[in-house]
Formats: structure tokens, sequence, C-alpha cells
């Protein structure tokens, strides 16, 4: 029970680990993204174009290449968020518009895009449900460690999951080193608190400020590519990711801007958003209340923290601020 | 100059910030920027139909204006698009980024549909809409000044506080629907007072939407002269474009903050109030739809002119219900508006740089050495 419960947390977790790893990254630029909802739909509905496409062109599912079938709709995806973090980098970055404004304007071209795209390709399978299946890429996906079945508890644990989750984790650990412990993340961390400091030393702050950004977004897409193609089975439907997107973004704020926390917060997060399953005798309407928690969680984490005003763990003093050279 | 010392190349070309534009210029900048978008969604439209631009565009006309039942559904939507929009306004004027609309309109909505379940026949009607009036208002109202405080004593980021509060209410709206469904367990309010109509905002001239509508134009008028010509929209702008400058005229920032975002959010608690008794008659989770989130954009291109707001609210519900009778009439899915409205807020965000900067480009040599 236990195990199951702690499996389940972790699988719902890795969504929003990967969503939030990317936030972190780009908001150490000083950018707030608040688009990162509606890249993550773009990129899982550009690794499910991707892979049906594939699946499409092959004879059978027998010929399917399990590398291929893994390496097409990972770049898709990709390729997907990446262009879509180039037009948010652009209008903020360049053309320095409001970044709430286009974050939230590209959640709703972002989710419009997945649920209009996966909309089609479930019209043009012609299927009885409301969803679109790619088994057979979700099986390539979701290869297991052989020998995760006869380590027991154990192995159950830490070792029953697919290559994308262990990705997320050491995507996060690579994230955290490098902000941390590298000359690139100190300029970046640079750019974000004090744009103008960090120009003054021959920072180039856009460059910096696009690479976090177009970086987040793929990190922050792979995230819709692991929930469809491993949580889900490979089944896309409409609205299915839901409001997994903000809740990275309330993650971000748990690990109070570290990736290395947003691991732990993640698994957290994931338990929180299922624990009304498994305590016994919720009504319906109760499970409802339960489903507030991360959100409750996430706020008091947001009060701890201001009100604590530790210097390490505030947001980047710029976040959501366009930088301009001439702007004093 | 003899002798050439520097060899830094002069980049291609730099950006100056514009010090202020003639008004019809910079709407003729907006007005290109909606026509080189509409173009794009045309040739994206046509790409996925194959049907020649102008037929789309009489379609999403038809979609908009087609029949008199459209022409008030179109009205309605932008009365409540608007009504929200104006809400966030005095909060966006202020720099306070209340992304939490959403959540206030939920809870407006939440304590109407409480008062209409629960003292629906119970009290005459005139107490029974003070009632809602006043729980909708006090709702939305505390649904906002808890980030609100937390902002003027902790500085705490209101962005993401009010993110979250979004979701808190969402989900106490869900735990009510089922409290309240009917039949009990399904998980669906139904229609409140579907047959004593108690609570319901009454009909004017046999139109039910008009008296929404013209609450709204109301509170439009009001919310002008409310930002424009009294002491409180002073101090927003004024807290606005410099905290320090307020600081040192003696404004009570904190006060100003808490002050404006009780407005705000209890504007937002009438727009909760206007969907529910005014509009749908029940209560469910997706009551405020997204408007909490585009009405941010609508009070943004408006450049936070509630006048202007109309005319920005107008055209992204026109956007809205064109995409969706092209997407009925086309078979296409109904997410294509949001693709439409995603590409043409992308564009009017982009066209305000050209209002606010202007690109000079590198002189040549010989107009520099004239100018010297």
């Amino acid at each position: 029970m236990l195990i199951a419960f702690i499996q389940r947390a972790v699988v719902q977790g890795i969504p929003l680990l990967f969503g939030s790893t990317g936030e972190i990254i780009t908001e150490k630029s000083g950018n707030l993204n608040l688009g990162i909802p509606g890249i993550m739909y773009v990129g899982g509905i550009c690794g499910v174009i991707g892979s049906f496409l594939y699946e499409r062109s092959l004879p059978g599912l027998d010929a399917m290449n399990p590398f291929l079938a893994v390496l097409i709709p990972l770049l898709c995806c990709m390729a997907g968020s990446l262009l879509v973090g180039l037009i948010y980098g652009f209008l903020t970055i360049t053309l320095r518009a409001n970044q709430n404004v286009t974050g939230l304007a590209l959640t709703t071209f972002g989710v419009g895009f997945g649920n209009f795209f996966g909309g089609s390709l479930i019209k043009l399978v012609q299927s009885d449900m409301p969803s679109i299946a790619l088994t057979a890429t979700s099986n390539c996906f979701r290869t297991k460690l052989p020998f995760a079945d006869s380590l027991g508890w154990f192995g159950q644990v830490f070792l029953s999951y697919s290559f994308l989750a262990y990705t997320a984790i050491i995507l996060a650990l690579a994230a955290s080193f490098v902000l941390n412990r590298t000359r690139v993340g100190l300029q970046l961390r640079a750019v974000g608190e004090s744009p103008t400091t960090a120009d003054a030393a021959g920072i180039n702050v856009n460059t910096y400020k696009y690479a976090a950004t177009c970086i987040g977004s793929v990190v922050a897409g792979l995230g819709g590519l692991y929930y469809v193609m491993d949580y889900a089975n490979g089944v896309w439907s409409n609205d299915g990711f839901g409001d997994r997107g903000w809740l990275a973004i309330a993650l971000v704020i748990f690990a109070v801007w570290k990736p290395n926390m947003s691991i732990l917060g993640s698994i957290l997060f994931g338990g929180l958003f299922i624990v009304h399953n498994y305590i016994p005798n919720l009504s319906v309407g109760t499970q409802e209340l339960f489903k507030m928690l991360p959100y409750v969680v996430t706020i008091l984490v947001l009060l701890v923290v201001s009100m604590r005003k530790k210097r390490e763990s505030q947001p980047p003093a710029s976040l959501g601020l366009s930088y301009f050279r001439e702007e004093r | 100059m003899s002798k050439k010392t520097t060899n830094v190349r002069e980049p291609l070309f730099h950006i100056v910030k514009r010090g202020s534009m003639v008004w019809w210029r910079s709407w003729l900048v907006r007005l290109l920027a909606v026509l080189a978008a509409l173009v794009v969604c045309a040739l994206i439209t046509v790409g996925l139909t194959g049907e020649n631009p102008l037929g789309v565009y009489v379609t999403m006309f038809d979609g908009a204006f087609g029949t008199k039942r459209r022409i008030w559904g179109m009205l309605q939507n932008v009365a409540m698009l608007l009504c929200v929009a104006l809400a966030v306004t005095p909060a966006f004027k202020m720099k306070f980024w209340n992304i939490g609309a959403e959540g206030q309109v939920l809870i407006g909505g939440l304590a109407t549909a409480a008062c209409m379940i629960l003292f629906g026949d119970k009290v005459p009607t005139v107490a029974l809409f003070a009632m809602m009036i006043v729980a909708s208002i006090v709702g939305g109202a505390l649904w906002a000044v808890i980030p609100a405080y937390f902002r003027a004593k902790w500085n705490t980021n209101e962005t993401l506080f009010t993110l979250m509060m979004n979701y808190i209410a969402i989900q106490l709206v869900s735990y009510f629907t089922y409290l309240w469904s009917v039949p009990k367990g399904s998980g669906q309010i139904g229609v409140i007072n579907g047959t004593t109509k108690a609570g319901w905002l009454p009909a004017l001239f046999g139109h039910p939407y008009l008296l929404n509508i013209l609450i709204v134009v109301a509170l439009t008028i009001l919310m002008y002269i409310y930002l424009n010509y009294t002491k409180h929209g002073y101090e927003i702008e004024v807290v606005g474009e410099s905290e320090n400058t307020a600081r040192y005229i003696g404004v009570n920032i904190k006060k100003v903050i808490i002050r404006t975002m009780i407005i705000s959010g209890g504007l937002c608690g009438i727009s909760g109030l206007l969907l529910v008794s005014g509009t749908d008659h029940t209560l469910t989770r997706d009551l405020a739809a997204g408007r909490g989130f585009t009405a941010i954009m609508v009070s943004w291109l408006a450049k936070f002119n509630p006048f202007y707001m109309v005319l920005t609210s107008f055209l992204i519900v026109f956007l809205q219900k064109g995409a969706v009778e092209i997407s009925t009439i086309y078979s296409l899915n109904a997410s294509f508006a949001d693709i439409l409205t995603g590409i043409i807020i992308f564009f009017i965000i982009g066209s305000e740089f050209f209002v606010n900067y202007s690109i000079k480009f590198r002189e040549t040599k010989k107009e520099a050495a004239k100018s010297c």
C-alpha cells in the first residue's frame, strides 16, 4: 500500500519536476514565464504528433524500431517547446513586452494548440473514444530496468521508473549544480538579480535570458511528453494534462528556486495530489477539498519565505521585469 | 581628426526609447498589428480548411453577428469580460499583478449561489438581492485582500499568491457543487431555483441580458471617473509609477494596496454575481471560464483605459465567437479559437514595442561626417 502510494506519487511528481526545473532555470534569468502550462501542452502534443506519424509510416507495429520510437517523439517535443519558448523570448527579451501578459497569452495559445491538434488527430483516426492511444510507442518509453522487480520494495520504490523519470532527476541535479557551482550559473543568477550590474560586468544579458528561457521551455516541454507517454500510457485526451502546469509553477516557490529541492517537492506534491485516493471513507466532495492541499502548502511556503526574509530563499530580484540598457 | 584611435564596430542598429507618440500614430501601429495578425490567422485557417480567406472572415462575422440571438450573446460575453477587466485594472495600474481574478470571480459566484440556494424561498426578494450583492462583494474582496495584506506587510510575491488562490477557490467550488448537487451525488447543481426564479436578475424589456449589460456600462463609466478624477485614482497611479515617489509625497502605500485590492476583488465578486444570477443561473467550477486571465490581456492591451477596454474585450470576444463558428462549420476543433486569440495577442503585445521604442539604424560614414 505504502509502496504503491510512493510509486504513484513519484509518477505524478515527475511532470511537475520537469516543469519546475524548466521554470527555475527561466526565472533565475529574471523571466517569469507564466506560459509553462501552455509549453507543457505543446511539448506533449508535439511528441504525440511525432510518434503518431512514425507509427503510421510503418507497415506494421512489429517493424517499430524502439530507438527511433523514442527518439522521434523526443526530438519533436523538444523542437516544439523550443519554438514556443522562442516566441516568449522574442516578445519579452527583444521586444521587452510585459512578461505576465505574454506568459498568459502563451498559455492560452499552448493549451489551445495542444487540444486543437489532439482533437484533430482523434478525428483523423476516427476512434470511438475521445482520445488517441499510442500504446506501442508508450511501451518503448516505459521500458524499465530489467532487474527492478527482483529487488523487492527497494526496486519498486527506487528503480521501477522509466528512463524519462531518471532524466528528470538528473536534469534537476544538473541544473542545481550549474546554477550554484559554475561560472555560467553565477552569471545567470547575476542577470536575474540585477541585469544592470551584470551588463556593467560585461555579461551579455540578452544571450543569457534567451538561453535560460529556451532551455527552460525544452525541459518543461519534456514534462508534457512524460505525462502522455508514461503516466497516461500513450493516451492523449484533450485537457487531460489539466492544471499540472500551474502546479509546476507552484512547485518553484515551494522549492525556493532550488532545483534539487524540487525533486523532493515534486514527489511530495505528487503525493498530495493523489492522497485523497488513499484515505478511506472520503466522500467525493471532501476529496475535492483534499485536492487543495498542494496549493495551500505552496501559499504557506510563500508566506514563510517572505516573512523570514532570508536572502538565499528570495525570488530573483528582477523577476518579471524586462531589461533595457538605456533605462535607469 | 587625423588618426582613427578606436576600432569599435558600431552595431547595425540600436534601440532608443521614444519620448511619446502622437495618439493616432500609436493606434495606427496597433491597428497594423491586428491586421497583420488577421492575415497570419487567415493563412493558418486557409491552410487547415482550404477555404478562401474572405469566406473565413465572413463565417467569423456570421458567428458573431449572424442572428439577433448571437448579437445578444456576444454583447453579454463582452459585458462579462469587460466587467472582470474593469475589476483587475486598478490593481494593475498600481503594478499589483493580480492574476487571481479567476478565483475572486468564483468566490463571488459561490457566495451568490449560496444565498440563492439557502435563502431562495425564505426571504423576500429585496432582502435576497441585498444579501447576494453584499455576500458576493465581501467574498471577492476577501479573496483579494488576503494576498494584498501579505504583499503590503511582508512584500510577499502577489503574482504567485493570487495564482494559488485561484485553485483553492476552484476546489472550494467543486466541494460545494458536490454538497449542493441536485440530484444528490451527481456533482452538478443544475439550474438554481428554476421554478421560483428567486434571486434571478430580472429581464428588462424581455431581454434577459440587458440588465447585466447596463450594470457593466455603469461600472465602466464609474471606473473611468474613479481612475482619472479622484484622489484614490491619483494615489494608485503614483504608487504604480514609483513607490518611492509615493512614499515621499506621503501616500500610505500599504493602505492604498489593500484598499485597491478590496475594490478589485469586490468588482470581481460582482462579476461572479452577474454570471451566476444574471447568466448561468447555476454554479460550476468553470464559471469564470478563463475570463480572469483573458481580462488581464484586455486591460493591458487597452492601456488601463476603461473605454478602450470596451474595444479590446469586443475584439477578443468577437475572435472567440468567430473561431467557434469556423470550427463548427469546417468541423475543426473548438480549441481553434484559443490558437487564434493567442496569435492575435502575440502580435498586439509585440506591436507595443514599436510604440515605445524606435530603431535607429547605423549612420553611414558620409552622414556621420556631415553631422560632425
